[in-house]
Protein backbone atom coordinates (compact mmCIF):
# COMPACT_ATOMS: atom_id res chain seq x y z
CA UNK A 1 0.00 0.00 0.00
CA UNK A 2 2.61 2.34 1.12
CA UNK A 3 5.03 1.49 -1.84
CA UNK A 4 2.27 1.77 -4.55
CA UNK A 5 1.38 5.62 -2.98
CA UNK A 6 5.39 6.58 -3.20
CA UNK A 7 5.27 5.46 -6.63
CA UNK A 8 8.51 3.47 -6.73
CA UNK A 9 7.40 0.36 -7.12
CA UNK A 10 4.03 1.39 -8.45
CA UNK A 11 5.58 3.87 -11.50
CA UNK A 12 4.50 2.64 -14.83
CA UNK A 13 7.68 0.24 -15.21
CA UNK A 14 8.46 1.23 -18.70
CA UNK A 15 8.45 4.74 -18.07
CA UNK A 16 12.13 6.44 -17.13
CA UNK A 17 11.88 9.87 -15.56
CA UNK A 18 15.07 12.05 -16.24
CA UNK A 19 13.72 15.09 -14.50
CA UNK A 20 14.59 14.29 -11.15
CA UNK A 21 15.62 18.34 -10.48
CA UNK A 22 12.15 19.49 -10.91
CA UNK A 23 10.81 16.85 -8.74
CA UNK A 24 11.00 13.82 -7.19
CA UNK A 25 8.70 11.10 -5.27
CA UNK A 26 8.96 11.12 -1.29
CA UNK A 27 11.12 7.66 -0.20
CA UNK A 28 8.66 5.49 1.06
CA UNK A 29 10.63 5.35 4.36
CA UNK A 30 10.05 9.18 4.85
CA UNK A 31 6.67 8.83 4.44
CA UNK A 32 6.01 6.48 6.87
CA UNK A 33 8.39 8.09 9.09
CA UNK A 34 6.41 11.34 8.45
CA UNK A 35 2.84 10.15 8.28
CA UNK A 36 1.76 10.15 12.02
CA UNK A 37 2.59 13.83 11.89
CA UNK A 38 -0.59 14.75 9.55
CA UNK A 39 -2.88 11.94 11.28
CA UNK A 40 -1.98 11.08 15.12
CA UNK A 41 0.32 13.96 15.85
CA UNK A 42 -1.35 16.75 14.81
CA UNK A 43 -0.81 19.26 17.32
CA UNK A 44 0.63 22.68 17.34
CA UNK A 45 4.06 23.09 18.32
CA UNK A 46 3.46 26.08 20.03
CA UNK A 47 0.97 24.13 22.56
CA UNK A 48 2.30 23.23 25.80
CA UNK A 49 0.51 19.92 26.02
CA UNK A 50 2.13 16.99 25.80
CA UNK A 51 0.85 16.20 21.75
CA UNK A 52 2.57 19.98 21.22
CA UNK A 53 5.68 19.13 22.94
CA UNK A 54 5.88 15.70 20.92
CA UNK A 55 5.53 17.81 17.72
CA UNK A 56 7.87 20.08 18.77
CA UNK A 57 10.39 17.42 19.29
CA UNK A 58 9.85 16.21 15.90
CA UNK A 59 11.30 19.42 14.54
CA UNK A 60 14.07 19.61 16.73
CA UNK A 61 15.48 16.34 15.91
CA UNK A 62 15.12 16.99 12.24
CA UNK A 63 16.94 20.04 12.40
CA UNK A 64 19.68 17.85 13.89
CA UNK A 65 20.02 15.74 10.88
CA UNK A 66 19.80 18.73 8.62
CA UNK A 67 22.63 20.20 11.12
CA UNK A 68 24.48 16.74 10.89
CA UNK A 69 24.03 16.54 7.24
CA UNK A 70 25.99 19.88 6.58
CA UNK A 71 28.46 20.18 9.67
CA UNK A 72 26.37 22.93 11.23
CA UNK A 73 27.74 23.68 14.19
CA UNK A 74 24.94 24.10 16.51
CA UNK A 75 21.28 23.32 15.30
CA UNK A 76 19.88 26.59 16.21
CA UNK A 77 21.15 27.65 12.82
CA UNK A 78 18.20 25.64 10.97
CA UNK A 79 15.26 28.03 10.04
CA UNK A 80 12.68 25.78 8.24
CA UNK A 81 10.83 27.73 5.60
CA UNK A 82 8.18 26.49 3.00
CA UNK A 83 10.58 26.06 0.01
CA UNK A 84 13.87 26.70 -1.62
CA UNK A 85 12.43 29.66 -2.87
CA UNK A 86 11.21 30.97 0.52
CA UNK A 87 14.63 30.24 2.09
CA UNK A 88 16.66 32.51 -0.57
CA UNK A 89 14.38 34.90 -0.02
CA UNK A 90 14.94 35.08 3.53
CA UNK A 91 18.99 34.63 2.96
CA UNK A 92 18.98 37.95 0.52
CA UNK A 93 15.88 40.12 1.51
CA UNK A 94 16.95 39.17 5.20
CA UNK A 95 20.72 40.00 5.00
CA UNK A 96 20.55 43.41 2.80
CA UNK A 97 17.52 44.57 5.07
CA UNK A 98 19.52 43.65 8.36
CA UNK A 99 22.98 45.01 7.61
CA UNK A 100 21.94 47.74 5.63
CA UNK A 101 24.50 50.23 7.86
CA UNK A 102 27.15 48.17 6.32
CA UNK A 103 26.51 48.76 2.53
CA UNK A 104 24.31 48.04 -0.12
CA UNK A 105 25.86 46.10 -2.49
CA UNK A 106 24.72 43.03 -3.21
CA UNK A 107 26.51 40.53 -6.01
CA UNK A 108 25.33 37.45 -7.47
CA UNK A 109 26.43 35.00 -10.03
CA UNK A 110 24.99 35.42 -13.71
CA UNK A 111 23.69 31.42 -13.35
CA UNK A 112 21.47 31.93 -10.19
CA UNK A 113 18.13 30.40 -9.45
CA UNK A 114 15.90 32.83 -10.21
CA UNK A 115 15.02 33.10 -6.78
CA UNK A 116 18.04 34.53 -5.85
CA UNK A 117 18.07 36.49 -9.06
CA UNK A 118 14.33 38.16 -8.61
CA UNK A 119 14.84 39.02 -5.13
CA UNK A 120 18.14 40.76 -5.75
CA UNK A 121 16.56 42.62 -8.29
CA UNK A 122 13.57 43.75 -6.61
CA UNK A 123 16.69 45.01 -3.43
CA UNK A 124 17.87 47.15 -6.49
CA UNK A 125 15.02 48.92 -6.94
CA UNK A 126 15.04 49.64 -3.55
CA UNK A 127 17.89 51.51 -3.72
CA UNK A 128 21.23 48.63 -3.23
CA UNK A 129 23.48 48.31 -5.83
CA UNK A 130 23.40 44.70 -7.50
CA UNK A 131 26.16 43.66 -9.99
CA UNK A 132 26.06 39.93 -11.47
CA UNK A 133 29.27 38.31 -11.63
CA UNK A 134 29.99 36.17 -14.85
CA UNK A 135 30.86 32.58 -15.73
CA UNK A 136 33.50 30.75 -17.94
CA UNK A 137 32.04 28.73 -21.18
CA UNK A 138 31.94 26.06 -18.20
CA UNK A 139 29.92 27.59 -15.56
CA UNK A 140 32.91 28.58 -13.18
CA UNK A 141 32.22 31.59 -11.23
CA UNK A 142 34.70 34.05 -12.91
CA UNK A 143 37.00 34.40 -9.37
CA UNK A 144 38.70 37.45 -10.65
CA UNK A 145 35.86 39.65 -11.74
CA UNK A 146 34.12 38.27 -8.42
CA UNK A 147 37.42 40.24 -6.88
CA UNK A 148 36.62 43.01 -8.67
CA UNK A 149 33.25 43.42 -7.74
CA UNK A 150 33.31 43.08 -4.17
CA UNK A 151 33.65 46.47 -1.84
CA UNK A 152 34.15 46.69 1.69
CA UNK A 153 29.99 47.67 1.07
CA UNK A 154 29.09 44.20 -0.25
CA UNK A 155 27.13 42.86 2.42
CA UNK A 156 25.68 39.34 0.20
CA UNK A 157 27.06 37.37 -2.43
CA UNK A 158 24.71 34.76 -3.77
CA UNK A 159 26.74 31.66 -5.80
CA UNK A 160 25.22 28.34 -6.06
CA UNK A 161 26.76 25.23 -4.94
CA UNK A 162 25.58 23.35 -8.57
CA UNK A 163 23.86 24.54 -11.17
CA UNK A 164 20.48 22.79 -11.67
CA UNK A 165 20.37 23.54 -15.78
CA UNK A 166 24.38 22.72 -16.34
CA UNK A 167 25.67 19.91 -13.13
CA UNK A 168 28.87 22.60 -12.60
CA UNK A 169 29.61 22.48 -9.01
CA UNK A 170 31.73 25.57 -8.19
CA UNK A 171 34.35 26.40 -6.28
CA UNK A 172 32.76 27.49 -2.76
CA UNK A 173 35.53 27.07 -0.39
CA UNK A 174 37.64 29.28 -2.75
CA UNK A 175 34.78 31.96 -3.35
CA UNK A 176 34.45 32.35 1.05
CA UNK A 177 37.84 32.96 1.03
CA UNK A 178 37.43 35.79 -1.47
CA UNK A 179 34.63 36.77 -0.14
CA UNK A 180 35.24 37.10 3.58
CA UNK A 181 38.53 39.26 2.48
CA UNK A 182 36.78 41.89 0.89
CA UNK A 183 33.43 41.35 1.32
CA UNK A 184 30.45 40.57 4.00
CA UNK A 185 28.77 37.33 4.03
CA UNK A 186 28.20 34.30 1.17
CA UNK A 187 25.24 32.89 1.04
CA UNK A 188 25.00 29.71 -1.31
CA UNK A 189 22.05 28.04 -2.97
CA UNK A 190 22.39 24.38 -2.21
CA UNK A 191 18.76 23.50 -3.47
CA UNK A 192 20.58 21.11 -6.35
CA UNK A 193 23.29 20.24 -4.39
CA UNK A 194 22.14 19.19 -0.57
CA UNK A 195 22.14 15.62 -0.06
CA UNK A 196 23.67 14.59 -3.12
CA UNK A 197 27.00 15.69 -2.49
CA UNK A 198 29.17 16.56 0.73
CA UNK A 199 28.75 20.03 2.11
CA UNK A 200 30.43 21.27 5.46
CA UNK A 201 29.55 24.36 6.17
CA UNK A 202 32.41 24.88 8.51
CA UNK A 203 35.07 23.50 6.26
CA UNK A 204 34.12 25.65 3.30
CA UNK A 205 33.27 29.14 5.92
CA UNK A 206 29.42 29.37 4.29
CA UNK A 207 27.82 32.15 5.83
CA UNK A 208 24.07 31.40 4.73
CA UNK A 209 23.44 28.23 3.14
CA UNK A 210 19.61 26.97 1.09
CA UNK A 211 18.49 23.21 1.15
CA UNK A 212 15.64 21.69 -0.09
CA UNK A 213 13.51 19.02 0.61
CA UNK A 214 12.48 17.69 -2.08
CA UNK A 215 15.25 17.21 -3.71
CA UNK A 216 16.49 14.20 -1.64
CA UNK A 217 13.54 12.84 -1.43
CA UNK A 218 11.52 14.72 0.95
CA UNK A 219 8.54 15.91 0.69
CA UNK A 220 7.26 19.37 -0.70
CA UNK A 221 6.58 22.54 1.39
CA UNK A 222 9.90 21.98 3.84
CA UNK A 223 13.27 23.89 3.04
CA UNK A 224 15.91 25.52 5.02
CA UNK A 225 18.22 27.92 5.38
CA UNK A 226 21.10 27.89 7.86
CA UNK A 227 22.64 31.07 9.41
CA UNK A 228 25.83 30.73 10.83
CA UNK A 229 26.08 31.45 13.88
CA UNK A 230 26.21 35.62 14.96
CA UNK A 231 24.94 36.85 11.76
CA UNK A 232 22.06 38.81 11.97
CA UNK A 233 18.88 38.57 9.58
CA UNK A 234 15.42 40.09 9.28
CA UNK A 235 12.38 38.45 9.09
CA UNK A 236 10.27 39.07 5.84
CA UNK A 237 7.10 37.09 6.96
CA UNK A 238 6.18 38.51 10.59
CA UNK A 239 3.81 36.84 12.51
CA UNK A 240 3.54 34.94 15.39
CA UNK A 241 7.08 34.49 15.87
CA UNK A 242 8.15 30.92 15.27
CA UNK A 243 11.57 30.09 14.08
CA UNK A 244 13.11 32.35 16.42
CA UNK A 245 11.42 35.26 14.73
CA UNK A 246 12.72 34.81 11.60
CA UNK A 247 9.98 32.23 9.83
CA UNK A 248 6.53 33.01 11.58
CA UNK A 249 3.75 30.56 10.52
CA UNK A 250 2.67 27.53 11.83
CA UNK A 251 4.86 24.90 11.27
CA UNK A 252 4.41 22.21 8.78
CA UNK A 253 5.51 19.36 10.91
CA UNK A 254 5.23 16.60 8.48
CA UNK A 255 6.76 18.10 6.05
CA UNK A 256 9.55 19.26 8.42
CA UNK A 257 10.07 16.04 10.27
CA UNK A 258 10.23 14.16 6.59
CA UNK A 259 12.82 16.59 5.32
CA UNK A 260 15.26 15.38 8.37
CA UNK A 261 14.35 11.89 7.63
CA UNK A 262 14.90 12.57 4.01
CA UNK A 263 18.50 14.16 5.27
CA UNK A 264 19.47 11.37 7.18
CA UNK A 265 19.25 8.78 4.75
CA UNK A 266 20.57 10.60 2.24
CA UNK A 267 23.97 10.91 4.63
CA UNK A 268 23.86 7.73 4.90
CA UNK A 269 23.27 6.44 0.99
CA UNK A 270 25.57 9.12 -0.91
CA UNK A 271 28.54 7.64 -1.58
CA UNK A 272 27.00 4.41 -2.70
CA UNK A 273 24.35 6.15 -4.54
CA UNK A 274 26.55 8.57 -6.28
CA UNK A 275 28.62 5.66 -7.31
CA UNK A 276 26.28 4.73 -8.92
CA UNK A 277 24.72 7.45 -10.77
CA UNK A 278 27.78 8.60 -11.71
CA UNK A 279 27.89 5.41 -13.74
CA UNK A 280 25.04 5.83 -15.60
CA UNK A 281 25.82 9.83 -16.11
CA UNK A 282 28.84 8.53 -17.72
CA UNK A 283 27.45 6.04 -19.59
CA UNK A 284 24.80 8.73 -21.16
CA UNK A 285 27.16 11.25 -21.47
CA UNK A 286 29.80 8.97 -23.80
CA UNK A 287 26.95 7.62 -25.75
CA UNK A 288 24.88 10.77 -26.61
CA UNK A 289 28.22 12.91 -27.88
CA UNK A 290 28.61 10.34 -30.19
CA UNK A 291 25.80 12.01 -31.89
CA UNK A 292 26.82 14.56 -34.57
CA UNK A 293 26.81 18.19 -33.66
CA UNK A 294 25.71 17.10 -29.84
CA UNK A 295 27.83 19.07 -27.32
CA UNK A 296 27.49 18.72 -23.33
CA UNK A 297 26.68 22.17 -21.82
CA UNK A 298 28.43 22.78 -18.01
CA UNK A 299 31.65 21.74 -16.76
CA UNK A 300 33.22 18.28 -18.34
CA UNK A 301 34.07 16.95 -14.27
CA UNK A 302 33.20 18.96 -11.60
CA UNK A 303 29.90 17.99 -12.17
CA UNK A 304 27.01 16.52 -10.00
CA UNK A 305 26.74 12.82 -10.12
CA UNK A 306 23.47 12.73 -11.73
CA UNK A 307 23.37 15.52 -14.23
CA UNK A 308 24.22 15.43 -17.80
CA UNK A 309 22.92 18.23 -19.79
CA UNK A 310 23.45 18.74 -23.67
CA UNK A 311 23.12 20.86 -26.41
CA UNK A 312 22.01 19.70 -30.14
CA UNK A 313 22.58 21.88 -33.43
CA UNK A 314 19.57 22.70 -35.92
CA UNK A 315 16.44 21.67 -33.58
CA UNK A 316 14.84 22.56 -30.59
CA UNK A 317 14.73 21.73 -26.98
CA UNK A 318 10.47 21.90 -26.81
CA UNK A 319 10.44 19.70 -29.63
CA UNK A 320 13.03 17.21 -28.18
CA UNK A 321 10.81 16.80 -24.98
CA UNK A 322 7.60 16.09 -26.29
CA UNK A 323 9.10 13.95 -28.57
CA UNK A 324 11.20 11.76 -25.75
CA UNK A 325 7.60 12.12 -23.93
CA UNK A 326 5.59 10.06 -26.69
CA UNK A 327 8.35 7.35 -26.07
CA UNK A 328 8.16 7.78 -22.10
CA UNK A 329 11.29 9.71 -20.89
CA UNK A 330 10.78 12.48 -19.27
CA UNK A 331 13.70 15.07 -19.63
CA UNK A 332 13.62 18.89 -19.65
CA UNK A 333 14.99 21.81 -21.56
CA UNK A 334 16.43 25.34 -21.34
CA UNK A 335 14.70 25.93 -24.49
CA UNK A 336 12.42 29.50 -24.69
CA UNK A 337 9.25 27.67 -25.64
CA UNK A 338 8.95 25.55 -23.12
CA UNK A 339 9.89 28.97 -20.55
CA UNK A 340 6.81 31.09 -19.20
CA UNK A 341 8.98 34.35 -20.50
CA UNK A 342 9.56 32.86 -23.92
CA UNK A 343 12.87 33.44 -23.32
CA UNK A 344 16.11 30.82 -23.60
CA UNK A 345 17.42 29.68 -20.26
CA UNK A 346 19.79 32.87 -18.92
CA UNK A 347 22.14 29.89 -17.81
CA UNK A 348 23.06 28.55 -21.13
CA UNK A 349 23.15 32.49 -22.25
CA UNK A 350 25.45 33.20 -19.43
CA UNK A 351 28.00 30.62 -20.42
CA UNK A 352 27.95 31.91 -23.77
CA UNK A 353 25.71 30.18 -25.99
CA UNK A 354 24.36 32.12 -28.47
CA UNK A 355 20.17 32.08 -28.79
CA UNK A 356 19.75 29.68 -31.53
CA UNK A 357 22.18 27.24 -29.86
CA UNK A 358 20.36 27.63 -26.01
CA UNK A 359 17.07 26.74 -28.01
CA UNK A 360 18.19 23.15 -28.44
CA UNK A 361 19.06 22.57 -24.88
CA UNK A 362 18.42 19.09 -23.07
CA UNK A 363 18.62 18.05 -19.41
CA UNK A 364 19.06 14.64 -18.12
CA UNK A 365 18.41 14.30 -14.28
CA UNK A 366 18.96 10.86 -12.43
CA UNK A 367 18.17 9.37 -9.38
CA UNK A 368 16.79 6.26 -7.75
CA UNK A 369 14.42 4.84 -10.41
CA UNK A 370 17.13 4.91 -13.14
CA UNK A 371 19.44 2.00 -13.85
CA UNK A 372 22.37 1.58 -15.55
CA UNK A 373 20.20 -1.13 -17.68
CA UNK A 374 17.95 1.81 -19.52
CA UNK A 375 21.06 3.46 -20.94
CA UNK A 376 20.64 1.82 -24.33
CA UNK A 377 17.01 2.90 -24.29
CA UNK A 378 17.60 6.40 -23.33
CA UNK A 379 20.24 6.56 -25.82
CA UNK A 380 18.52 5.35 -28.50
CA UNK A 381 15.75 7.55 -28.30
CA UNK A 382 17.31 10.75 -27.50
CA UNK A 383 19.59 9.23 -31.75
CA UNK A 384 15.98 8.74 -32.57
CA UNK A 385 14.74 12.16 -31.77
CA UNK A 386 17.30 13.91 -32.94
CA UNK A 387 17.39 12.51 -35.92
CA UNK A 388 13.78 12.98 -37.17
CA UNK A 389 13.80 16.71 -36.01
CA UNK A 390 17.11 17.22 -37.89
CA UNK A 391 15.15 16.16 -40.80
CA UNK A 392 12.21 18.35 -40.25
CA UNK A 393 14.72 21.30 -39.77
CA UNK A 394 15.63 23.67 -42.67
CA UNK A 395 19.07 24.35 -40.98
CA UNK A 396 20.40 21.00 -42.38
CA UNK A 397 20.22 19.33 -45.38
CA UNK A 398 18.87 16.16 -44.20
CA UNK A 399 16.13 14.19 -46.29
CA UNK B 1 -14.99 24.11 -19.05
CA UNK B 2 -11.50 23.32 -17.80
CA UNK B 3 -8.81 24.88 -18.90
CA UNK B 4 -6.79 23.51 -21.76
CA UNK B 5 -3.49 22.50 -20.15
CA UNK B 6 -0.99 21.91 -22.87
CA UNK B 7 -1.56 20.79 -26.55
CA UNK B 8 -4.43 19.40 -28.20
CA UNK B 9 -4.49 15.94 -29.28
CA UNK B 10 -4.22 16.65 -32.61
CA UNK B 11 -1.54 19.19 -32.58
CA UNK B 12 0.23 16.29 -31.36
CA UNK B 13 -0.69 13.88 -33.93
CA UNK B 14 0.56 16.57 -36.36
CA UNK B 15 4.04 16.82 -34.26
CA UNK B 16 4.32 13.16 -34.41
CA UNK B 17 3.88 12.37 -37.92
CA UNK B 18 4.23 15.64 -40.01
CA UNK B 19 1.80 15.54 -43.12
CA UNK B 20 4.30 17.06 -46.50
CA UNK B 21 7.60 17.39 -44.78
CA UNK B 22 10.52 18.26 -47.15
CA UNK B 23 11.37 20.28 -50.06
CA UNK B 24 10.34 20.90 -53.47
CA UNK B 25 13.25 21.42 -56.10
CA UNK B 26 12.74 24.38 -58.04
CA UNK B 27 9.19 25.45 -57.02
CA UNK B 28 6.90 27.85 -57.98
CA UNK B 29 7.17 29.90 -55.05
CA UNK B 30 9.12 29.75 -51.99
CA UNK B 31 8.34 31.25 -48.42
CA UNK B 32 10.64 31.65 -45.98
CA UNK B 33 9.41 33.21 -42.10
CA UNK B 34 11.03 32.98 -38.48
CA UNK B 35 14.81 32.95 -37.19
CA UNK B 36 16.21 30.71 -35.85
CA UNK B 37 17.57 32.92 -33.15
CA UNK B 38 13.78 33.51 -31.67
CA UNK B 39 13.43 29.76 -31.83
CA UNK B 40 10.92 29.50 -35.20
CA UNK B 41 11.85 29.16 -38.65
CA UNK B 42 9.50 27.56 -41.28
CA UNK B 43 10.14 27.35 -44.79
CA UNK B 44 7.31 26.67 -47.76
CA UNK B 45 7.86 25.56 -51.25
CA UNK B 46 5.07 25.28 -53.93
CA UNK B 47 4.33 23.91 -56.93
CA UNK B 48 1.15 25.56 -58.89
CA UNK B 49 -0.70 24.10 -61.75
CA UNK B 50 -3.32 26.14 -63.50
CA UNK B 51 -4.16 28.46 -60.25
CA UNK B 52 -4.55 25.01 -57.91
CA UNK B 53 -1.45 24.21 -55.08
CA UNK B 54 -0.73 20.85 -57.05
CA UNK B 55 1.76 20.33 -54.66
CA UNK B 56 3.52 21.82 -50.90
CA UNK B 57 6.22 20.87 -48.61
CA UNK B 58 7.78 22.23 -45.70
CA UNK B 59 10.54 22.52 -43.53
CA UNK B 60 10.50 23.83 -39.66
CA UNK B 61 13.06 24.53 -37.02
CA UNK B 62 10.91 25.20 -33.91
CA UNK B 63 8.53 23.91 -30.82
CA UNK B 64 6.15 21.55 -31.21
CA UNK B 65 3.42 24.21 -32.49
CA UNK B 66 5.46 25.45 -34.94
CA UNK B 67 5.63 21.83 -36.52
CA UNK B 68 2.19 21.17 -36.30
CA UNK B 69 1.03 24.44 -37.16
CA UNK B 70 3.72 23.91 -40.45
CA UNK B 71 1.65 20.48 -41.44
CA UNK B 72 -1.65 21.78 -40.91
CA UNK B 73 -1.41 24.63 -43.32
CA UNK B 74 -0.07 21.93 -45.94
CA UNK B 75 -3.07 20.38 -45.36
CA UNK B 76 -5.23 23.11 -45.56
CA UNK B 77 -3.52 24.57 -48.62
CA UNK B 78 -2.91 21.69 -50.79
CA UNK B 79 -5.12 21.58 -53.81
CA UNK B 80 -6.82 24.88 -53.17
CA UNK B 81 -6.60 27.87 -55.43
CA UNK B 82 -3.97 29.98 -55.14
CA UNK B 83 -6.25 33.08 -53.86
CA UNK B 84 -8.46 31.04 -51.82
CA UNK B 85 -4.96 29.66 -50.24
CA UNK B 86 -4.09 33.11 -49.53
CA UNK B 87 -6.70 33.69 -46.86
CA UNK B 88 -5.94 31.01 -45.14
CA UNK B 89 -5.54 32.79 -41.36
CA UNK B 90 -3.48 32.03 -38.28
CA UNK B 91 -6.60 31.53 -36.75
CA UNK B 92 -7.94 28.76 -39.31
CA UNK B 93 -4.64 27.04 -38.22
CA UNK B 94 -5.35 27.29 -34.80
CA UNK B 95 -8.86 26.01 -35.03
CA UNK B 96 -8.32 23.24 -37.35
CA UNK B 97 -6.20 22.02 -34.59
CA UNK B 98 -8.28 22.45 -32.11
CA UNK B 99 -6.33 25.60 -30.67
CA UNK B 100 -3.25 26.18 -29.48
CA UNK B 101 -2.18 27.33 -25.60
CA UNK B 102 -2.28 31.09 -25.69
CA UNK B 103 1.76 31.57 -25.36
CA UNK B 104 1.80 29.68 -28.53
CA UNK B 105 -0.71 32.07 -31.05
CA UNK B 106 1.96 34.61 -31.71
CA UNK B 107 5.22 33.10 -31.39
CA UNK B 108 4.82 29.36 -32.78
CA UNK B 109 1.49 29.88 -35.51
CA UNK B 110 3.71 30.93 -38.21
CA UNK B 111 2.97 28.89 -40.87
CA UNK B 112 0.07 30.79 -42.34
CA UNK B 113 2.62 33.65 -42.79
CA UNK B 114 4.55 31.42 -44.49
CA UNK B 115 2.41 29.78 -46.89
CA UNK B 116 1.20 33.11 -47.93
CA UNK B 117 4.87 34.45 -48.75
CA UNK B 118 5.23 31.29 -51.27
CA UNK B 119 1.86 32.61 -53.14
CA UNK B 120 3.44 36.21 -53.11
CA UNK B 121 6.68 34.57 -54.25
CA UNK B 122 4.56 32.69 -57.04
CA UNK B 123 2.49 36.09 -57.92
CA UNK B 124 5.84 37.56 -58.49
CA UNK B 125 7.34 35.49 -60.60
CA UNK B 126 4.32 35.32 -63.01
CA UNK B 127 4.30 39.10 -63.25
CA UNK B 128 7.87 38.63 -64.55
CA UNK B 129 6.91 36.05 -66.67
CA UNK B 130 4.59 37.55 -68.07
CA UNK B 131 6.04 41.04 -68.90
CA UNK B 132 9.12 38.78 -70.78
Amino acid sequence: MLEQLCGFNGMDMKRIYLDHASSMPIDPLVLKFAMPFLTKNYENPSSLYSGGLETKRAIEESREKIAELINAENTNNIIFTSSATESNNLAIKGTALRNIRNGKNILASAIEHISVLNPMKELQKNGYNFDIIPVDSNGIVDLNKLENLLTNKTIITSIMYANNEIGTIEPIKKISKIIHENGKYLHVDATASAGRIPIDVQDQEIDLLTISSNDMYGPRGASALYVKQGIKIQSILPGGGQERGLRSGTENVFSIAGMGEAARLANNNMNKENYRLKNIRDKLIHEILKIDEAYLTGHPNKRLPNHASFRFSHIEGESILLNMDMFNIQISTGSACSSKTLEPSHVLLAIGLKHEEAHGSMVITLGRSNTLEQAPEIVKVVKETVNRLRKLSPLTNLR
Amino acid sequence: MTKQIGYSKKVMEHFMNPKNVGIIEKPDGYGKVGNPVCGDLMEIFIKVKDDIIDDIKFKTFGCGSAIATSSMVTELAKGKNIDEAMKITRNDVADELDGLPPQKMHCSNLAADALQEAIKDYKKKEEIGDKK
